[in-house]
């Protein structure tokens, strides 16, 4: 029969009780959060209703819905992945199928770790200096979409890299011995097997994209338009900006407008990371290799 | 030895020579793939295209400002923003910058204990369901933008503050600190667990092995080897907390002051350049020296961006 000895003891002892700690650690980190999350749920979800989401905003935006926000956000998210996407699969095409292991890789992976490191206030900079004044856009749609699809672009690629790194070598090495060329195997055999996880990646940028403020705030969404935008050079309304203005710079805003705005602005975006982390286990799931 | 009909055997390198297979080696496939491996190309060098453009275009735009009123030492030195006086326009980011280090330090101070007790338990103790559990809740927290933060600063936590502390303002650094801790603890948390995950389980089975506790194993061999990249999670938090716009814009009260306690209000760096850029003219001094700020920013986070990475690596004492 084993009997516990007194270091036994103390050594369970001092298990629990780390366990225990690190437990209430991440208790405490995601407890806060919920509740937030709760709150906001039930100061703005009684504002929320049909009218709301597809009526104009009315009396110096004090009352009535967000629909330009919401068409407007929808818009910038659209041309933002029109430019990213193709490029981002091509930067990860070319860094997981064609690139050497050499200093040049190396900083080009550098270039992206500091493309999603670089300040979102100094990418808007950036959309000013560049596509606003120096390509002559002016504060358009074009203008506020190009700056995030370069601000969110290290997400496409890096998201786009691991799905095909996860594709084994030997489908490659099987598909070159029948005579194919690089970009026949890269079409036929390897976008085939990672197009579900670059989906994923895409996902995940249209929530970063739809969720960030301080980048359009100056190259193309406006505070307040009283119509729709017609072209990509007319400025838009946003729902991230919405939830700023509304909150911070209209006097006599009833009290659970915002929290409706920023209820609306939480759960598309959360919607659209469930989808992506969904559809992640869903090909896990199914995974043939 | 039996003649190959086919000439099956026959190194196809060999028949390069014959002018006929040659043609054959450079057809539309061959072209095409060239094309591809060209395209491809330009779309990788495109992130390093467009860091460069950032700085090209922010420096053309600062520049004007930093050959002519800028001077090293009242931009650095001096407290005194004061873009927009008559007459004596100050330029001095000092306090701005004691904004931002305070308001980040502070989100520091919440975000590195918890972030990595969170990751230690995630990824060492939690197991099974619960394990998936966290790690999808961690990356949804993740991705609450930074003006809903902004937004429940003000309009949530600013209550809290002045009821429990009693203090007249509830915007100031222990809001935006709060604020910046919790936005920052879930990024740190799941790249600390990453690098918990990367130390080889034999690791792990030597230590369990000698009779060591689970506790022991990760305090003694699982945290001193993935030391690197944990401190690499802790860099890329602060870089985080530095560069935030909307979160602090809208929590930290937003007022040029060096704090002397928590309950100060403040004003950071990068909500300086979101609340004033819309009201300047193009090119005047004031435009120029918030594109100066955004060169300073653009050098800081580059600075924090590539040690994490050279840490991460583990090439820091090469």
């Amino acid at each position: 029969m084993f009997d516990a000895s007194p270091l036994n003891r103390r050594n369970a002892r001092n298990e629990m009780l780390v366990r225990l700690l690190l437990g209430a650690m991440t208790g405490l980190l995601v407890l806060p959060v919920l509740l937030i999350l709760g709150t906001l749920v039930y100061k703005g979800g009684p504002i929320i209703s049909f009218e709301f989401l597809f009526t104009s905003p009315t009396n110096g935006m004090t009352a009535g819905g967000i629909f330009p926000a919401l068409l407007g956000t929808i818009f910038l998210v659209l041309v933002a992945l029109l430019a990213s996407v193709p490029l981002g699969v091509a930067a990860a095409i070319y860094l997981s199928e064609y690139a050497p292991d050499n200093w040049f890789t190396r900083a080009i992976n550098l270039a992206i770790i500091n493309l999603a490191g670089v300040p979102s206030i100094v990418h808007a900079l950036f959309g000013v200096g560049a596509f606003v004044i120096f390509f002559r856009f002016g504060t358009s749609i074009l203008a506020a979409s190009l700056t995030l699809a370069i601000m969110t672009l290290p997400v496409v690629i890096v998201a786009t890299r691991e799905s095909l790194q996860a594709v084994p070598q030997a489908f490659r090495e099987a598909c070159w011995n029948m005579g194919a060329t690089r970009w026949q195997t890269i079409r036929r055999v390897v976008l085939p097997n990672a197009v579900s996880g670059i989906l994923t990646g895409v996902i995940l940028e249209v929530s970063r994209t739809a969720g960030e403020t301080a980048p359009i705030m100056f190259t193309g969404a406006a505070f307040f338009l009283p119509f729709l935008p017609q072209s990509v050079f007319d400025q838009t309304m946003a729902l991230s900006l919405h939830l700023f203005v509304v909150s911070t710079q209209v006097p006599g805003m009833p009290e659970e407008l915002p929290f409706g705005v920023a209820l609306v602005l939480i759960c598309m975006v959360l919607a659209m990371n469930s989808l992506s982390i969904a559809l992640r286990m869903y090909l896990r799931g199914r995974k043939r290799w | 030895m039996p003649a190959d009909p086919v000439g099956a055997s026959k190194p196809r390198a060999l028949q390069a020579a014959d002018p006929a297979a040659d043609f054959d080696r450079l057809n539309r496939d061959w072209y095409i793939d060239k094309a591809v491996q060209i395209a491809v190309f330009i779309g990788g060098i495109s992130a390093i295209v467009f860091i460069i453009g950032i700085f090209v275009f922010i420096s053309k735009e600062g520049f004007g400002f930093l050959l002519g009123e800028f001077s090293f030492k009242e931009f650095f030195l001096s407290p005194n923003w004061r873009p927009t006086s008559e007459g004596n326009p100050t330029y001095g980011i000092l306090a701005l910058i004691a904004g931002t280090a305070s308001v980040t330090g502070l989100a520091m101070l919440v975000a590195i204990p918890f972030s990595l007790g969170a990751a230690v338990f995630i990824a060492e103790f939690a197991s099974g369901k619960t394990r998936e559990y966290l790690k999808v809740t961690v990356e949804l927290l993740a991705a609450i933008p930074s003006v809903v933060w902004g937004f429940i600063g003000l309009a949530i936590m600013n209550p809290i503050i002045i009821q429990t502390f009693n203090v007249p303002i509830g915007l100031n650094v222990l809001n935006a600190g709060v604020i910046l801790g919790l936005m920052a603890a879930p990024i740190m948390t799941s790249i600390a667990e990453d690098a918990l995950k990367a130390v080889p389980d034999r690791y792990r089975e030597a230590a369990e092995a000698m009779g060591a506790t689970r506790w022991q194993v990760i305090y003694k061999v699982v945290l001193p080897a993935a030391r690197n990249g944990l401190l690499g999670a802790v860099l890329l938090g602060v870089g985080r907390g530095f560069g935030e716009t909307m979160a602090v814009l809208m929590a930290t009260g937003h007022s040029i002051n060096i704090p002397t306690s928590i309950f100060d209000s403040v004003r950071a760096l990068t909500a300086t350049i979101a609340a004033e850029l819309g009201e300047t003219a193009v090119g005047s001094d004031h435009y120029e020296a918030l594109f100066t700020i955004g060169i300073f920013l653009f050098v800081v986070t580059f600075i924090i961006n590539l040690t994490a990475d050279l840490v991460v690596r583990g090439v820091r004492r090469g």
